[in-house]
C-alpha cells in the first residue's frame, strides 16, 4: 500500500517508538514567541539545562505588542515586561530574536513562510495552535503546550502519537468574490468545530491546486477550529516558485538537492485514509459566522439556523450563542449593521490580502457607521503595501493601516473591540470575548470584510465587484 | 509541580453540561501575561463567572458560584478545551482545584496540555456523560470514583460505571509523577544519534 504526503513525513521524523505509547518525535523548527514561552525557559533554569538546537528556534514578539507607535516604549506593564522576559531569555539562550524594530518582525505565522524558514518536509512546532498555518508547505506542523515548548527547547523533541489521517478534496472552479476562507469556513461549517479532531488533514484537489501559498496559507491556519492537529498541502511549483530566493530558502547546490527531495513530498495513489470529504468549489459562497464558534457560518445569502431546526442536545448551546450574538435564528444575515472591521491576524494579514483588499476599495470611502483597522501581518508586509501605495489607498478611504502584530485577533494588547459591538474579522476564532469582552465577532474574507467597511453592514461582494 | 501522581480520585463533581469550550472562556487572553505557572486559578471562566469582570459582582447562574458544587472533578459536555493552545487552561483548571475533567470529548491539545500537568482527562460516552449530568441533577452532592488502575469511572450511589481509555505510558506517568521531559532527557544519546543519521 502506498504512503500518504503525512505518512513520509512522519517516518522520516520518528527516533523512536515506546512500546504501547507515543513516538519521540524530531522537531526541525521550532517558532517561539513572548505569551507562551516564559514559563518554558523558566523551566529549563530550574533543571539546570540549555537550549540543546538554539538554531533551530526562531523568535519574534507578536501576541501583545501594541500596534501603534511601535518605537516607544510598551505602556502596558505587564506586556512590556513579556515581551522583556523573551528579549532577555533569546539573549540569555542564544536564540535569534526578530523582535520589535527588526525588520522581520511580525506573526509567527506570517514570518516562516515569507522568510523561507517554513520548508516542504519539515516538521515545524509552536506555542501557538495556528502553527498549523505551515502545512501549506507540506510539513507536519501543529501548536503545542508551553510544557511541551519546555520539551522541545530541551531535546528537540516531542513524545507524539500519530494521529488518524483525513483528506478533504476540493475539486471544481470557485466563484469570483470566493476565496479560500470561504472554503475553510465552508469545510468548518460542513464538519464542525469537532468534526476533525484527532485527525490530520491533507487538503487535496484542483481547486486547493490552483490557489496561491498565501491563500493555501489561510486554509491551512483554520484546520485547527475544526479540531484538527494540523492541515497540510502537497507542495507543487507554486510551492518551489514561492520559496526559490527567500532568505533562508537554500540556494545553488542546497536548492537543487531540497528541490529533488520535495518533489517526492505528495501522496502516493494508493494511500488509504481513514476519512475522505469531497467537496465542490462551484458550492461555495462568501461565508459568514454568526455564531461563537468558527463552524457556525453560512453562505451569506443564507439564513442563521433556526432554533427548531437544531438537535434537542444543541440547541442549549445554540441559544446560548445567538444571545451573545444579539442574532436571531431563522433571520438573513445579511444587512446585519457592523461597527468595526478588522483585517489581519495570521488567517488573513498577508501582501495578497491586503492588495484585493486595496483593489476593492480604490476610489471608495469607508462607511461613517465603521472604525476600520487593517493590521499587517509582518514588517516585510507593512513596507511592500507601502511600496505598492496601498498605504494611499486606505487612507484615502478611512482606513487605518496599523503596524504588525496579532492585534485584535485576540485583544492581547490595546486594540480591543468595544462590548456588545460587532466587528468584521478576517481572523480566525469568533469565541465569547476573543476580540474583548462582550464584543461579537463575525468571521469572514478580507473581500467580504472590505465590502462591509465599505457599506457599514453584512454584503454580498459578488454585488459589489 | 504541585500534587504530582494520580490514582484514584473520590469526588464530588461541578457540572457543565456546555458544548465547544473553548480555552478563551476557560482562561481570557487577557490574563496571559504572567510569565509564572501559578495563580491563574482564581480567573478561572472569569468573564462567566462575573459581571462586567468584577469579583464584587458574580453571576449566580453560574456553576462554579453556587455552594452546592464544589469538588476535584469538574464534568463538561462535549468538544472541551478547543481553541486556542495556552496551556494557562490546564494550569488555571488545575489551581482551582480539579484533578479530573470528565467530557464525552476532548480537543487534541487541550487533552496534552492537561496530562503534562496531572490534570486528567476521562473521556466518556455521550450516554454516561448524561448519567453523570442526571445523577448530580438530582442530587448535587453524588459521589463520583475516578480509578486510573483500573481506568474505571463509576457513580457512586447507583453504581453506573465505564471504562476509559488511556496510553500504557502515560497511565505510568500520571500513577508515578513522571514527566515526559524526563524521559526526552534520558533519550539525549539516542536524538543526538538520530541526528547525524538525518544530516
Amino acid at each position: 500500500m502506498g504512503k500518504t504526503l503525512f505518512d513520509k513525513i512522519w517516518d522520516k521524523h520518528v527516533v523512536s517508538t515506546i512500546e504501547g505509547g507515543p513516538s519521540v518525535f524530531y522537531i526541525d523548527k521550532h517558532f517561539i514567541h513572548e505569551v507562551t514561552s516564559p514559563q518554558a525557559f523558566k523551566g529549563l533554569s530550574k533543571r539546570g539545562l540549555k537550549v540543546f538546537r538554539p538554531q533551530n528556534v526562531v523568535a519574534t514578539a507578536d501576541h501583545n505588542v501594541p500596534t501603534l507607535n511601535q518605537h516607544l516604549p510598551i505602556t502596558e506593564e505587564l506586556s512590556r515586561k513579556q515581551v522583556e522576559a523573551l528579549k532577555e531569555n533569546c539573549a540569555a539562550f542564544g536564540i535569534e530574536l526578530y523582535g520589535l524594530g527588526h525588520p522581520y518582525q511580525g506573526i509567527v505565522h506570517v514570518i516562516g513562510p515569507e522568510l523561507g524558514i517554513t520548508q516542504p518536509g519539515m516538521t515545524i512546532v509552536c506555542g501557538d495552535s495556528h502553527t498549523s498555518t505551515h502545512g501549506a508547505f507540506g510539513t507536519i506542523a501543529f501548536g503545542i503546550g508551553t510544557s511541551e515548548v519546555e520539551m522541545v527547547l530541551a531535546t528537540q523533541c516531542l513524545l507524539q502519537t500519530r494521529p488518524k489521517l483525513m483528506r478533504i478534496n476540493v475539486e471544481g472552479e470557485l466563484q469570483p468574490g470566493v476565496l479560500s476562507k470561504d472554503i475553510i469556513l465552508y469545510i468548518i461549517s460542513l464538519i464542525s468545530a469537532s468534526g476533525a479532531t484527532g485527525y490530520f488533514v491533507e487538503y487535496a484537489g484542483s481547486a486547493i491546486r490552483s490557489l496561491s501559498m498565501e491563500a493555501r496559507m489561510t486554509i491551512c491556519n483554520m484546520s485547527i477550529e475544526m479540531g484538527a492537529r494540523g492541515g497540510l498541502i502537497a507542495p507543487d511549483e507554486t510551492t518551489f516558485r514561492y520559496l526559490e530566493g527567500r532568505q533562508f530558502a537554500p540556494k545553488g547546490e542546497a536548492w537543487d538537492s531540497a528541490l529533488q527531495y520535495w518533489k517526492t513530498l505528495s501522496t502516493d495513489h494508493d494511500a488509504k485514509f481513514d476519512q475522505e470529504i469531497n467537496i465542490n468549489a462551484a458550492d461555495i459562497e462568501p461565508m459568514i459566522t454568526y455564531g461563537t464558534n468558527p463552524g457556525m457560518g453560512v453562505g451569506i445569502t443564507h439564513n442563521i439556523p433556526a432554533v427548531d431546526s437544531m438537535s434537542v442536545s444543541d440547541q442549549p448551546s445554540f441559544i446560548k450563542a445567538l444571545h451573545y450574538m444579539g442574532l436571531e435564528g431563522g433571520k438573513p444575515i445579511m444587512g446585519q449593521k457592523v461597527d468595526y472591521v478588522f483585517i489581519g491576524s495570521c488567517t488573513n494579514s498577508r501582501i495578497e490580502d491586503l492588495r484585493l483588499v486595496a483593489g476593492f476599495v480604490k476610489g471608495k470611502k469607508k462607511a461613517d457607521n465603521v472604525e476600520v483597522w487593517v493590521v499587517p501581518g509582518s514588517k516585510q508586509v507593512e513596507q511592500q503595501a507601502v511600496k505598492e501605495g496601498i498605504d494611499k489607498v486606505f487612507e484615502a478611504a478611512g482606513f487605518q493601516l496599523r503596524q504588525p502584530g496579532c492585534s485584535a485577533c485576540l485583544g492581547m494588547n490595546e486594540d480591543k473591540i468595544p462590548a456588545g459591538k460587532y466587528c468584521i474579522s478576517t481572523s480566525n476564532r469568533n469565541f465569547e470575548g476573543r476580540q474583548g469582552q462582550n464584543a461579537r465577532t463575525l468571521l469572514a474574507s478580507p473581500l467580504t470584510a472590505a465590502a462591509a467597511a465599505i457599506t457599514g453592514k453584512v454584503a454580498d461582494i459578488r454585488e459589489l465587484m | 509541580m504541585s500534587n504530582k501522581s494520580i490514582h484514584t480520585i473520590f469526588s464530588t463533581a461541578v457540572p457543565l453540561p456546555m458544548e465547544n469550550v473553548d480555552t478563551d472562556q476557560i482562561i481570557p487572553a487577557r490574563f496571559l501575561k504572567a510569565t509564572t505557572r501559578e495563580g491563574f486559578g482564581k480567573n478561572l471562566f472569569r468573564d462567566w463567572r462575573y459581571e462586567n469582570d468584577n469579583e464584587a459582582t458574580p453571576k449566580t447562574s453560574f456553576v462554579l458560584n453556587n455552594p452546592a458544587y464544589k469538588g476535584q472533578i469538574l464534568i463538561a459536555g462535549k468538544n472541551f478545551g478547543c481553541g486556542s493552545s495556552r496551556e494557562h487552561a490546564a494550569w488555571a483548571l488545575k489551581d482551582f482545584g480539579f484533578d479530573v475533567v470528565v467530557s464525552s470529548f476532548f480537543a487534541d491539545i487541550f487533552s496534552n496540555n492537561a496530562l503534562n500537568n496531572f490534570l486528567l482527562p476521562v473521556k466518556v460516552s455521550d450516554e454516561f456523560l448524561q448519567q453523570l449530568f442526571d445523577a448530580i441533577k438530582e442530587e448535587a452532592n453524588t459521589m463520583i470514583r475516578v480509578d486510573l488502575p483500573n481506568q474505571l469511572i463509576s457513580i457512586e450511589k447507583t453504581g453506573e460505571s465505564e471504562n476509559f481509555s488511556i496510553n500504557s505510558y502515560k497511565k505510568e506517568c500520571l500513577m508515578n509523577g513522571f514527566d515526559d521531559i524526563d524521559y526526552l532527557l534520558n533519550m539525549k544519546k539516542d536524538i543526538e544519534a538520530f541526528e547525524k543519521q538525518i544530516h
